[in-house]
């Protein structure tokens, strides 16, 4: 508790600091890539026959993933503290890598936690994790995904609090964490909402993302949650089926509980046990979700869909094929979404799909399970 | 007021329950106390134990894995209870197995089993003003955890919120043994005495006799748990002998060195 009162107070003094944020702005542009485009998807849009799409594209920021605003936004407060030594979770790798770069920047050292099976299958990010000089620590227990990299971060953090910060990489956990992870990602909707007028001339009839432990969804959404005419959809994984075990659609399956320090809606059984789960993406593959989210479920602001794993890849294959952009297994997902929402949409409508991230890590899933000519 | 110490230092004995069957935690447990332990912690498994480290999340795993849950924890209170009056019972959860069968049902339920107090580990005084009402009204005593990191104003408010007695956590970190005691521990316990007049346990990485008497030198108690746990581990078929024999190992050193340190 001690350790997130002082984060806390830390981090409200950065958000006053004109410095600190001229810093993070600073790296943000030189260094991570912002703004990042809003690139309208002629062909997309013309072969779904609908609304007209738009990707945000944070795919194109540094390290591949929109994951980067947070990880410079959190190191430079570790700066701040005089701490130096940083600990992360990852489940797909981005949020990993995206930490072992900004500690790599800095100078701090640097030791994320992963599930044996997801540095399975995200093999390449472990070996960037390590080139980048972090340490890849494997986790073996539980699902062995991102919930148990999840675990054994926090039990690093209580035992060597005094010395590390936790670099929490989703709008998760104890506060302030899940508020101020967001307040980095804000600048995909700050920017994304400025793009379209610009463009347009009006706001968008729709904001899809995917939703894991929702940090690029809320990054997206929250700027656009007073306009109270665009509909904000976060798709959840719906993986391969609607069993307890073969999914991550949280509000589709799961109920109020407490997992890591968070309130939220929780996968679970009839005990209070936490479920597995299952997706293709390993970035969505989580019991929980932030709570964020929950209350704008709850509220009615915003909806959730899941999207399973075929449509996912199959959503890979025509982003791929029409508009030449190969998108992370978690990003798939919206653009699932889009793909089934945008034909019953006006011409004139505009939908705005957050491409959260790059694919690259996702080519040797998508080899086992795309069977191409 | 069953959650008293008899003799000092006393000891309260953690088992996680349902590990390797809840027959056989039932014995361990009355072994336990027949030994001499004063209170209990009935821990109920749980599948994310971000306290815990390797051995009591082995144990939890082993018991998630023929389906232990929170209500058959409290049938082994009552069962607990009827053959042992005046031993402290504590029921010693994660929150979620507690807010998914009602925090309100739950209290009924272990206070009807006879159980004396309950601690979360993952619910900071901060947020506990419900679960303190529900505790009250049901006449439970709740024990919070204190660490060394914690500033005096936090300490204050764990101490006037806890019952029966304050857990002081020896280090940082989580569940499990130690070579050596840390010296963050004697500083948190006296940090403690200026602000409660509770007793005091400590816990976290007690393992041998030596350190338990060590640690009575200054604390009115001591909670074992992964030693108790990692005993239970190394000891298929003869779990209650051990436990029994390991209680009575720690609490016969202790008692020789606290008659010589008089």
């Amino acid at each position: 508790m001690a350790a997130l009162e002082e984060l806390e107070r830390e981090y409200e003094r950065a958000k006053r600091d004109k410095k600190f944020q001229a810093r993070l702005t600073e790296l943000l542009t030189t260094y991570a890539g912002r703004p990042t485009p809003l690139f309208f998807a002629r062909r997309l849009t013309q072969k779904l026959g609908g609304a007209k799409i738009y990707l945000k594209r944070e795919d194109l920021l540094h390290t591949g993933a929109h994951k980067i605003n947070n990880c410079l936004g959190q190191g430079l407060l570790v700066e701040r503290m005089g701490k130096h030594r940083v600990i992360a979770e990852t489940g797909a790798g981005q949020h990993g890598v995206a930490t072992a770069t900004v500690c790599a920047l800095l100078g701090f050292e640097c030791v994320v936690y992963m599930g044996t099976e997801d540095m399975r299958r995200q093999e390449l990010n472990v070996f960037r994790m390590r080139l980048l000089g972090a340490e890849v620590r494997g986790v073996s227990s539980g699902s062995r995904t991102l919930k148990d990299a999840i675990n054994e971060a926090m039990r690093d953090w209580v035992t060597n609090v005094r010395t590390t910060h936790y670099l929490l990489g989703s709008v998760l956990g104890a506060h302030p964490y899940p508020t101020m992870v967001r307040d980095f990602h804000r600048v995909i909707g700050r920017e994304a909402r400025a793009q379209i007028l610009k463009a347009e001339g009006k706001l968008p009839a729709a904001i899809i993302a995917c939703v894991g432990g929702g940090s690029n969804s809320i990054g997206i959404f929250y700027d656009f949650i007073k306009d109270e005419k665009v509909r904000l959809i976060g798709v959840e994984a719906g993986g391969r089926g609607e069993k307890l075990g073969d999914h991550a659609a949280r509000f589709r399956g799961g109920s109020p509980g407490v997992l890591q320090g968070t309130y939220s809606y929780v996968l679970q059984d009839s005990g209070g046990q936490i479920a597995l789960t299952h997706s293709v993406s390993a970035g969505l593959d989580y019991p929980s979700i932030g709570p964020e989210h929950a209350a704008l479920r709850d509220s009615g602001r915003a909806e959730y869909v899941p999207a399973s794993d075929a449509e996912a890849l199959a959503a890979t294959t025509l982003l791929a094929r029409t508009e030449g952009i190969i998108p992370a297994l978690e990003s798939a997902h919206a653009v699932a979404e889009v793909v089934k929402r945008a034909p019953r949409m006006k011409n004139s409508e505009i939908v705005i799909v957050n491409i959260s991230g790059r694919g690259d890590k996702d080519i040797g899933i998508m080899r086992e399970n795309l069977k191409l000519d | 007021m069953p959650l008293s110490f008899y003799k000092k230092p006393g000891l309260v004995a953690y088992v996680t329950c349902g590990d390797p069957d809840l027959a056989t935690t039932r014995e361990i447990v009355l072994a336990a106390i027949e030994a001499g332990a004063d209170v209990i912690e009935l821990g109920v498994p749980f599948s994310d134990p971000v306290a815990d480290g390797p051995v009591i999340q082995r144990a939890s795993e082993r018991a998630l894995r023929h389906g232990t849950s929170l209500a058959q924890v409290l049938t082994l209170a009552a069962e607990v209870r009827v053959q042992a009056q005046s031993t402290g019972l504590i029921i010693f959860s994660y929150l979620n197995p507690i807010l998914r069968m009602g925090m309100e049902k739950f209290c009924k339920v272990a206070r009807a089993a006879g159980v004396d107090g309950v601690l979360v580990t993952d619910l900071p005084v901060e947020e506990a003003g419900e679960y303190l009402r529900a505790m009250r009204e049901y006449d439970l005593a709740p024990v919070f955890l204190a660490a060394p990191t914690s500033p005096d104003g936090r300490l204050k408010r764990i101490a006037e919120a806890s019952r029966g007695f304050v857990y002081a956590v020896s280090r940082t970190g989580v569940t499990g043994a130690r070579q050596e005691l840390a010296s963050d521990a004697k500083k948190l316990v006296k940090r403690l005495r200026r602000l409660t007049r509770l007793p005091v346990a400590l816990g976290f990485g007690i393992s041998t006799a030596e350190q338990f008497a060590e640690v009575g030198e200054f604390a009115d108690a001591v909670v074992v748990g992964s030693a108790i746990v990692e005993t239970i581990e190394r000891n298929r078929g003869r779990e209650a002998a051990a436990v029994g024999e390991f209680v009575g190992k720690l609490l016969a050193v202790s008692c020789q060195l606290s008659v010589a340190a008089r």
